[in-house]
């Protein structure tokens, strides 16, 4: 996955390079809108990681130039503001994601790769999601793990869908709150573990292989191991 | 470049300029006017009447000797006329007469000398003249009647108003002179009450420099008159107690904020330092980075509750205010909180009365109550045979919403129920538990965001935390931000009912 990160503190932007290079990704990176806005409209970008505040051009305006030509690769914005009015802001601006500083590495990468794989997908969603043995049927609102149903709660089925959604793909707690409770803020408690291992007893519970994986320091992912 | 305004002048060598600029001066000069011309006006006005009073009387007088004449000249003609006048004209007094013959000598009176033209016609008039006995160049002036008499032969008979001219000069004198006293008392009146001010004034910005300069228990006089300075003294005085309260209660926080962030920095710090030392094996390393994560995580959580609470009490959330309907909130948070709520051996149940509305920000009141309900079911576990059950509601009380969270656990004393509403205030008892004692403090600025607050009640046993928010907006001003011409919508900001 090709991605530009424009970030002008240096010494970030380094470790950001690094980091996203050693996950397999080619990271490219500019120090300053201007020079981010650029490159950007070069294109060939997966995925634009942008800094809210930037010398020369800051990253809203960045990114809603890019928007006001129909570029439309996916941005997802980095910022040390993180009230709930900035992220408005942000996501109003044409971000497709946001990030308030300081972030966890782990975080940003899972959501640059759903962001990259959103790019790339069909733009109609399939009805069907299939993982290995487990079927989840979007219109009949059904579950089945080899040929049997599974009784889900309309939440813990939403949950599943996002998870299978993604599959193969590392989800973490925060986005699951965002994506399936539609919250934004700070549970508290690990109140997302408790409703994973709540969904986790009904699809893994007596087979042979678990379905739902914990990535450690991480979140989550759904993949199929038994192959 | 000239300096053109001069921005403090010290007092005492720049009184004047100083006076001139005051208020109360400027009052007392335009007083001054006002009381000048009304003075004017009232003189003018007795002057005016003095006058015609004076006038009457000498037409009077005149009507009388014209009566007279008019007999002597029915009894005796012009003869025994010119005889009386004569006689009349010897004596003293204030009578003027003249009898002229047709070609304009004198026959007899005591006038020597006429304005020209005056016998021309008959009637009254206020003529020059100069009497016999005196001067020629003594001119005087008077109120005269003409007449025509038989033979072509004229009358005049006449009276001198130098009494009224005498009255007129006192009266002019009189004006001038009050004049004079008006402006010098009211100048001088003036300025007095003006340097009375003035130094009342120059004495109340002294203080507020000296305030200013950091002498913070300082204070401006108050004379105790009870006046508009005092007054105002007063309520500025009311205000430096108000700052002062407010920056005790800031360096209070501060103090706390240092003192509680220095415990898990002080943990973190050490679980490094053990690590270096004892640490063998990669595995006791990555585990004590990972301890060092998470506890970095949970200063980041802290400082980002902290931000929020501060930024919420400055009321710098300009946007995001929207309706929201209060039950799917609170059946959400109760349906995301309930698997938790089973894990501490609790249950939670939800009870909303349909139909509450009201205009917020959906994840301010969402993290508020999420935080109530985080604190029920770390605290909420009976000791007792009280019910093993944390109630959440929702209700309408007057022209508010009431979010409840109650039960039955501890509880707080009454006298921490206020308290721990503050940052950083953990009571002994939860000090063992994780947290920071930041969860009531931000629910209780949300709910003042709304227009509304958050109270602590005995749910006998246990707590039950209400927070009160009003069903009618709150005039807390939400701009919608417009949406940019062109951009494509967000894909995901459903968790904000949009603007």
């Amino acid at each position: 996955m090709r991605l530009l990160i424009v970030e002008d503190d240096a010494e970030a932007a380094a470790y950001l390079v690094k980091a996203f290079r050693e996950a397999g990704h080619v990271p490219d990176h500019a120090a300053d809108g201007l020079e981010g806005y650029a490159l950007a409209q070069g294109g060939g970008y997966d995925v634009l990681v942008v800094d809210r505040m930037l010398p020369r051009m800051d990253g809203l305006s960045l990114i809603r130039s890019l928007r006001e030509q129909d570029d439309a690769t996916p941005a997802l914005i980095l910022s040390a503001l993180a009230q709930v009015d900035d992220r408005v802001k942000g996501l109003r601006a044409g971000g497709d994601d946001y990030l308030p500083k300081p972030y966890a590495f782990s975080e940003l990468l899972a959501r640059v790769e759903v962001l990259a794989r959103r790019r790339g997908a069909p733009a109609s969603e399939p009805t069907t999601y299939r993982v290995g043995d487990l079927v989840l049927d979007r219109l009949a609102h059904r579950v089945t793990r080899a040929g049997e149903e599974i009784v889900l709660q309309p939440r813990e089925f939403r949950l599943l869908e996002y998870l299978m959604k993604h599959a193969g793909q590392v989800v973490t707690r925060t986005m699951l709150l965002e994506n399936v409770w539609d919250y934004h803020f700070d549970p508290q408690t690990n109140v997302i573990d408790v409703h994973v291992s709540r969904l986790r007893a009904k699809i893994d519970k007596g087979f042979e292989h678990a379905m739902i994986h914990t990535i450690r320091g991480a979140g989550y992912m759904v993949r199929d191991t038994a192959r | 470049m000239i300096q053109l305004a001069d921005p403090a002048p010290a007092g005492g060598q720049r009184l004047l300029p100083n006076l001139f600029r005051t208020t109360a001066f400027k009052l007392t000069a335009v007083y001054l006017v006002v009381f000048a011309l009304f003075a004017a006006f009232v003189l003018g006005y007795v002057a005016w009447n003095a006058k015609s009073l004076l006038d009457d009387q000498i037409r009077s007088t005149i009507d009388a000797e014209i009566q007279g004449l008019a007999e002597q000249q029915r009894l005796g003609g012009i003869r025994r006329l010119v005889q009386v006048i004569e006689r009349r004209s010897r004596g003293p007094g204030a009578s003027l007469y003249l009898v002229v013959t047709p070609t304009g000598e004198r026959v007899a009176g005591n006038i020597e000398a006429l304005q020209p033209g005056t016998l021309d016609r008959p009637g009254e008039k206020e003529i020059q003249y100069a009497r016999s006995s005196e001067a020629l160049d003594q001119v005087n002036h008077a109120i005269v009647r003409v007449f025509m008499l038989p033979a072509g032969f004229r009358l005049l008979v006449g009276r001198d108003v130098e009494e009224r001219e005498r009255l007129r000069v006192i009266i002019k004198r009189a004006a001038a002179w009050s004049l004079v006293l008006v402006v010098v008392l009211g100048c001088f009146g003036g300025w007095f009450v003006a340097r009375r001010v003035l130094k009342r004034i120059d004495g109340m910005t002294d203080s507020a420099r000296s305030i200013m300069a950091g002498d913070l228990k300082g204070r401006l006089a108050v004379s105790g008159t009870g006046d508009e300075l005092d007054r105002l003294a007063l309520n500025l005085n009311a205000m430096l107690d108000r700052i002062g309260e407010l920056m005790s209660g800031m360096q209070q926080v501060s103090d706390n904020i240092a003192h509680d962030l220095k415990t898990p920095l002080t943990r973190l710090r050490n679980r490094a330092e053990e690590a270096l030392r004892t640490a063998e094996t990669p595995e006791q390393l990555r585990a004590a980075l990972d301890g060092a994560i998470d506890e970095a995580d949970g200063l980041i959580r802290v400082f980002n509750a902290l931000l929020m609470i501060a930024r919420l009490e400055t009321r710098q959330i300009s946007d995001s205010m929207a309706p929201l309907d209060l039950a799917e909130i609170v059946d959400g948070l109760g349906e995301l909180y309930e698997p938790l709520a089973e894990e501490a051996g609790l249950s939670l149940s939800v009870k909303v009365e349909p139909g509450l509305s009201l205009t917020g920000n959906r994840e301010l009141i969402g993290q508020a109550l999420a935080n109530l309900i985080d604190n029920a079911l770390k605290y909420g576990k009976p000791e007792g045979e009280a019910p093993a059950t944390v109630e959440v509601t929702a209700r309408r009380v007057g022209d508010m919403v009431e979010l409840g969270v109650a039960d039955h656990g501890a509880g707080i004393p009454e006298a921490d129920r206020a308290r721990v509403l503050e940052r950083f205030v953990r009571l002994d008892k939860s000090r063992s538990k994780p947290g920071f004692g930041l969860g009531l403090a931000l629910a209780s600025a949300v709910a003042r965001l709304h227009g509304g607050a958050v109270q602590l009640a005995d749910n006998a046993p246990g707590l039950r935390v209400e927070m009160s928010l009003p069903l009618a907006p709150p005039a807390v001003e939400s701009p919608a931000v417009e949406e940019p011409a062109g951009s494509t919508s967000p894909p995901k900001p459903a968790g904000f009912q949009s603007a």
